[in-house]
């Protein structure tokens, strides 16, 4: 028996043997090192370890019938290390028994808990490579972690600082912020359109989403062939649109666009199946009735001639004058306005 | 060339030389980025020119640089994986030695897109060993000559290196083991993964 343990202390240095009573009479050297000061041979096996699967062992006979069994353990007391084994009937037919343990998938703990070392494995195992490989794997993974947040950030940022709106390839608000900057600093005339649609709630709201997007991209569409390359064309809300008319526009031209358009956005959108139907409603202010410009003034004067035309039953545009202002709706909900929001 | 191998070039020479070397590098390298990134591909040429040009603000040979960038991998406490990853190869740096064959294995086991030069460990006697390393980049017998210093220095041994030069298209390093256990190297706990993988 004593041959046989210092074979089994190389060869599988985390084995114990049992007498046939099923006290432990040899402890192999790693095991040994996770019970540190503390002397396990000639105890129990059972009170040592406590047997998770199969369950309800409690005598040497029922453990000797699990040989070649594989078996879930854990120590009853702390650090309760889980541990594999499996039990093998001690040659000689002295009714002793040999048990090989192994970590399991507990190794990485077990070994930064037990302090353990390359020695502490026999030379075939293949633990050593195992941690290897998670502590590897583990670094190239933070790093891939790190570079896949940069690269998001890098995302996230490109996206703030983008100009066009990604669904209609229009300009966005942000565009036509630094449009209008642009034109007030060079002081030309330019005229100012606000253009919100009729009706586009009902459509998404009956159609759907795809079809209210379908909407939208024709709408940009319609608007874009309808100006001039000079003019600037944004997408500034869920169904608002934003237009600026370069240089000097008489009045007369900026309503026969608006006609235009508000009767080309009327001829039914077809999709699928579907045909959708809205209308526009067109504020407009021109920068020439200012005689300071003031690029947050002729916003907002746009946005009350706009909800004139709301007011006036849709479907047609206003220009703005100073009157719009004491209209009896001003500051009344704005009919229609305000229930899609940019998605 | 893998972002890695440029990432810790970068790391030795900012770590060593300063932020301000590291930035004046770049504007004479005329980078269009400052970072590295490791995990992905560069143009070998790049790495090349790299190290051309720290010799040349450091005024140093190229040689020189090539093996303290090889000491700088192994003793920079700020990046702890190369060390450690090294470490288990074996458990004496003699073991370490004979698990240097399997380097490049071990690192595309970890990082798939690594290729690292071909390593063969010769034996010439007891304590007398000469490691072949051949493949690309050229000059990386330097880094390794460095790198095997320092892990020495880590196991505690006491070995004598020599750079041999070039033959049959591989570079030779010269390894004398003199003492195995020379002196108290630094300690290696299987078991740090989770701490140092966060």
């Amino acid at each position: 028996m004593e041959q046989l343990c210092n074979l089994l202390d190389v060869l599988c240095p985390m084995h114990l043997t049992l007498d046939r009573t099923g006290h432990i009479d040899h402890v192999g050297p790693t095991l040994a090192k996770l019970r540190p000061g503390e002397v396990i041979v000639g105890e129990r096996f059972l009170e040592v370890f406590e047997l998770r699967r199969p369950q309800a062992v409690t005598r040497m006979s029922d453990l000797m019938a699990l040989a070649g069994n594989k078996l879930h353990l854990r120590f009853r007391d702390a650090p309760r290390t889980g541990l594999k084994g499996v039990l093998v009937p001690a040659p000689g037919g002295g009714g002793g028994a040999v048990i090989d343990l192994s970590f399991g998938i507990s190794v990485v703990d077990a070994v930064r808990d037990h302090a353990l070392t390359a020695a502490d494995f026999a030379h075939t195992d293949l633990t050593i490579e195992m941690l290897y490989l998670v502590e590897a794997k583990s670094a190239a993974m933070e790093a891939s972690r790190k570079l896949n947040q940069r690269l998001q950030g890098a995302k996230i940022a490109a996206e703030e600082q983008a100009f066009t709106d990604t669904l209609t390839g229009l300009k966005n608000r942000r565009a036509m912020d630094h449009v209008l900057a642009r034109v007030a600093e060079n002081g030309g005339r330019f005229a100012l359109m606000h253009l919100d649609l009729d009706f586009f709630k009902a459509v998404n709201d009956t159609q759907g989403h795809a079809a209210g997007d379908h909407v939208l991209q024709e709408v940009a569409r319609i608007l874009v062939e309808e100006t001039r390359r000079e003019d600037t064309v944004a997408r500034i809300g869920g169904d608002e649109f934003m237009l600026l008319f370069a240089d000097r526009m008489t009045r007369r031209r900026l309503e026969d666009i608006s006609r235009r358009l508000i009767a080309r956005l009327e001829r039914p959108i077809v999709h699928g199946e579907a045909e959708c139907r809205i209308s526009a409603s067109i504020g407009i202010a021109m920068s020439e009735d200012y005689p300071d410009l003031d690029i947050a003034r002729m916003q907002e004067d746009a946005d009350i001639a706009l909800y004139a035309s709301k007011h006036n039953g849709r479907a047609c545009h206003t220009f703005y004058d100073i009157s719009l202002r004491n209209a009896p709706y001003v500051g009344a909900a704005p009919p229609g306005r305000g229930e899609v929001t940019l998605r | 060339m893998h972002g890695l191998i440029n990432r810790a070039i970068q790391c030795f020479y900012r770590d060593t030389y300063g932020a301000a070397a590291w930035a004046d590098l770049v504007r004479r390298l005329d980078l269009d980025f400052t970072e590295f990134e490791p995990m992905l591909q560069y143009e070998c040429s790049l790495t090349y020119r790299m190290i051309d040009a720290m010799a040349a603000a450091l005024g140093k040979d190229r040689d020189v640089v090539l093996e303290d960038i090889g000491t700088f991998l192994i003793t920079n406490p700020a990046a702890e994986a190369p060390r450690r990853l090294l470490r288990f190869g074996g458990y004496t740096f003699l073991d370490f030695l004979h698990s240097l064959d399997d380097l490049p294995d071990r690192a595309r086991l970890a990082v798939e897109d690594l290729v690292l030069p071909v390593l063969e460990l010769r034996e010439h006697g007891l304590n007398q060993f000469s490691l072949r390393c051949s493949g690309d980049p050229p000059g990386m017998g330097h880094v390794l000559v460095g790198v095997l210093r320092a892990m020495a220095d880590d196991y505690g041994a006491l070995v004598f290196l020599e750079h041999a030069g070039t033959v049959q298209g591989a570079e030779v390093i010269e390894i004398t083991l003199i003492e195995a256990a020379f002196a108290e190297g630094r300690t290696f706990e299987l078991g740090m993964a989770r701490a140092e993988g966060t």
